[in-house]
């Protein structure tokens, strides 16, 4: 399939890139970037992009697809459906499948199911720990040849300091990220944020410390045994300071966070709507200001949605019991360009870290837009005012406490390696 | 003023008007109950469900003579949280209770926001008789009332509250409501059991005994929640009633007309002596009594509403 994007503001933060251009793909390929365009051969899509912007595709380091084992919570199908609505077209699904894919034959089955099922990209995160567990290392290396882009025990921590050291030291070999979730698990029997809202709502509450010292704990280890470290979905302003802190000492060091942790604050929770319980919890205002700052400053180096997708009646009951999770995929990018629209970063700022630095973290051909590199790409209208309604959604996942939200700009189409696999109602 | 909200959920909800409104109408309800024929036919052909999720005869018995003395219909339902595998149970529960069509539910439950979940459900009027550490509205009020009995104000008052605040409703309704005059609110207890952001809701720490219940026009003790894990965050209960325990040397340097209350049930010789409990200053058994009159008022207020 060959395809012509015409006149579109073309922003591809790798490259360096902000300019009205035409875009031929030919063969899952970009063949060619330039101005004004003219193609002599037959069949070609041409698409007009004229007051758009096209991107590369975004990418998202961290999802859970929820196949195999919760394929009533989410699968690949539809969890690729909803991230390409939302302008992803390569995703990391996380380990805690059930079975875990701690081994190379659940991550070869979520390869293959992929190739079948899947409407983008789809790159396996391995588990530190077999099933999990924080005990013994998984069989990192042959996940790796099956695979595998990255290793997590998402979820928890993992514990033991010694088994940490032991992956980060083991996962050079590969050179793949650790990812880490920081949370000492102790610390953080509850289930919002330690603060004003929980003094007012007596919900068990987790201290911001409880993420902190676990930050600080990874980093420290990452450093002495020079390797590199990812800490995922940060939501403290401690975190931020931080990590910020290490990075001028140690540059090895590279984070993110999600969009409802720049966007809600603890507040929320005291409607005791279960679906603005997530882990870590949303926190204060002073944090979620402090999550914009890290963004503008470049403390945080990529967006990722944690897209946790749940069944209705694990959000269907008293806050204690209901899953933590938000369905993420098909709002982040609308939730995200609000940072754009309030002046906190810039457009290529934003898509970079969307882009080009999950890219570059993963090793991942994509995310930029670069004659001869696979076709992955979006279009996109970053004024287009649209409401959320989580019954729209491709994911089976209806949790989302931005339902009925207006949200201004919108994905418009996704092409995944040449191919239009997202074309919204509202692209004529 | 009318009542127009369909549930009584927690005090953070009311304003001062509608807290004013219920205790002026508990004022009338307190009488009947002082009469000889203790009934009035103001709630002849309601249903009030009692369900209970976690075990509470005080609580409960009050709603139930509440609601008799109104000749409203009443049935206690007691629920077992444990047995309720992933809480589906409430929801199931809360329909088929609907189906029933009872015009309240009083609900208790160990989890804060149960009481907002069966709200959203049904269309019963729905009354929270203590979610969790979260609210117990109607204590407060109760409270509330008592204070405003024995002092003819509520402002102007030096209230100190004692105890496991982290973990207590009654405290944190107390405190929701009583930030609505003009009064002063002193919370002590371990640290362990003094949230950290608890000043953000405008009440003072006082960490010592001696200085919260200086000058204090009422004392409010609080019981050690050990159902709620209150135990770890002492080192023991003998330790925390020698530091924390009210005594009679306690009420020297509280103003000379200082009352005492407890929402109960006391642990006796852990937060409060016999002698504090049972002397002079006690008004123990007036908020035991004022809480069947604040019930009753709540009832008629929540019935009579217009739709
Ligand atoms: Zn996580």
């Amino acid at each position: 399939m060959k395809i012509l994007i015409k006149k579109g503001r073309v922003i591809d933060p790798k490259n360096g890139r902000d300019e009205i251009l035409d875009i031929f793909i030919n063969g899952g390929i970009i063949e060619k970037i330039d101005k004004n365009i003219r193609e002599k051969v037959d069949n070609v899509h041409v698409i007009d992009a004229s007051g758009l912007i096209v991107a590369p595709g975004l990418i998202d380091m961290h999802v859970h697809l929820r196949e195999p084992g919760y394929e009533y919570k989410e699968s690949i199908r539809t969890g690729t459906m909803a991230a390409v609505k939302g302008g992803f077209t390569s995703v990391v699904c996380m380990a805690n499948t059930d079975p875990v894919n701690d081994n190379k034959s659940v991550t070869e089955f979520i390869i293959k199911q992929a190739k079948v099922e899947g409407v983008c990209r789809v790159f396996p995160c391995g588990a530190i720990t077999r099933n999990l567990k924080g005990e013994e290392l998984a069989e990192i290396g042959e996940m790796y040849a099956a695979g595998i882009v990255a290793i997590s025990d998402d979820g928890k921590s993992v514990k033991n300091s010694e088994t940490l050291r032991k992956a980060l030291e083991y996962a050079k070999l590969f050179h793949i990220p650790v990812i880490s979730h920081c949370e000492d698990e102790d610390l953080s029997k509850g289930f919002v944020h330690e603060g004003k809202a929980s003094v007012m709502s007596g919900l068990d509450a987790v201290p911001a410390i409880a993420e902190e010292i676990i930050v600080k704990r990874d980093m420290a280890i990452a450093q002495y045994v020079n390797s590199p470290l990812h800490l995922t979905h940060i939501s403290s302003g401690g975190s931020v300071d931080a990590i910020g802190e290490m990075k001028r000492r140690y540059n090895q060091i590279t984070c993110d966070t999600c969009p409802h942790y720049f966007t809600l604050t603890d507040k929320a929770t005291l409607s005791f709507d279960t679906n603005t319980k997530v882990n870590p919890p949303l926190r204060s205002k002073e944090d979620v200001d402090a999550m914009k700052e890290g963004l503008r400053n470049e403390t945080i180096d990529i967006i990722a949605t944690d897209h946790a997708p749940h069944d209705v009646t694990s959000k269907d009951v008293e806050f204690n019991i209901a899953t933590s999770g938000i369905s993420g995929l098909e709002t982040a990018f609308g939730l995200s360009l609000a940072l754009v629209h309030e002046g906190v970063l810039s457009m290529k700022t934003l898509l970079k870290k969307f882009t080009e630095n999950p890219a570059k973290l993963l090793k991942l051909p994509h995310g930029e837009l670069t004659p001869g590199s696979p076709a992955d790409i979006i279009i996109f209208n970053p004024d287009l005012e649209w409401t959320v309604d989580r019954n729209t959604f491709a994911s089976k996942g209806k949790n989302t406490p931005f339902h009925g939200w207006n949200l201004k700009g919108k994905n418009l189409l996704t092409i995944v390696d040449g191919k239009i696999v997202y074309r919204d109602p509202a692209f004529k | 003023m009318k009542w127009s909200k369909k549930d009584l959920l927690g005090i953070r909800e009311l304003s001062k008007e509608e807290i004013l409104l219920i205790l002026d109408s508990a004022d009338s309800f307190k009488d009947i109950s002082r009469r000889e024929v203790k009934k009035v036919p103001t709630l002849r052909g309601k249903t009030v469900i009692t369900l209970f999720y976690e075990p509470s005869t005080r609580t409960r018995t009050s709603f139930e003579i509440a609601a008799k003395r109104l000749s409203a219909d009443t049935i206690n339902i007691s629920a077992n949280t444990s047995s309720h595998v992933k809480g589906e149970t409430l929801k199931d529960t809360a329909r088929n209770l609907e189906s029933m069509r009872p015009d309240v539910i009083v609900i208790r439950h160990n989890m804060p926001g149960a009481p907002h979940m069966l709200s959203r459900i049904v269309d019963s009027s729905v009354i929270n008789a203590g979610d969790g550490a979260h609210e117990h509205p109607t204590q407060a009020l109760l409270d509330l009332f008592t204070m405003r009995e024995k002092k003819d104000r509520i402002d102007g008052l030096n209230i100190t509250i004692v105890g496991d605040i982290a973990h207590s409703r009654v405290a944190r309704s107390n405190i929701f409501a009583l930030r609505h005059f003009n009064t002063r609110i002193t919370c002590s207890g371990p640290p362990t059991m003094i949230p950290p952001d608890i000043e953000s809701l405008g009440v003072h720490v006082e960490y010592d005994m001696n200085r919260a219940v200086k000058d204090a026009d009422v004392i409010m003790m609080l019981r050690i929640q050990k159902e709620r894990g209150g135990i770890s965050y002492i080192p023991s209960v003998k330790e925390y009633s020698i530091i924390y325990g009210l005594k009679a040397e306690h009420l020297k340097k509280a103003k000379k007309d200082v009352i005492i209350m407890h929402p109960g049930p006391m642990n006796r010789g852990v937060e409060i002596t016999d002698e504090v409990a049972d002397g002079p200053y006690s008004v123990i058994l007036d908020q035991v009594e004022n809480g069947v009159a604040v019930r009753m008022a709540i009832l008629y207020l929540l019935t009579g509403r217009e739709a």
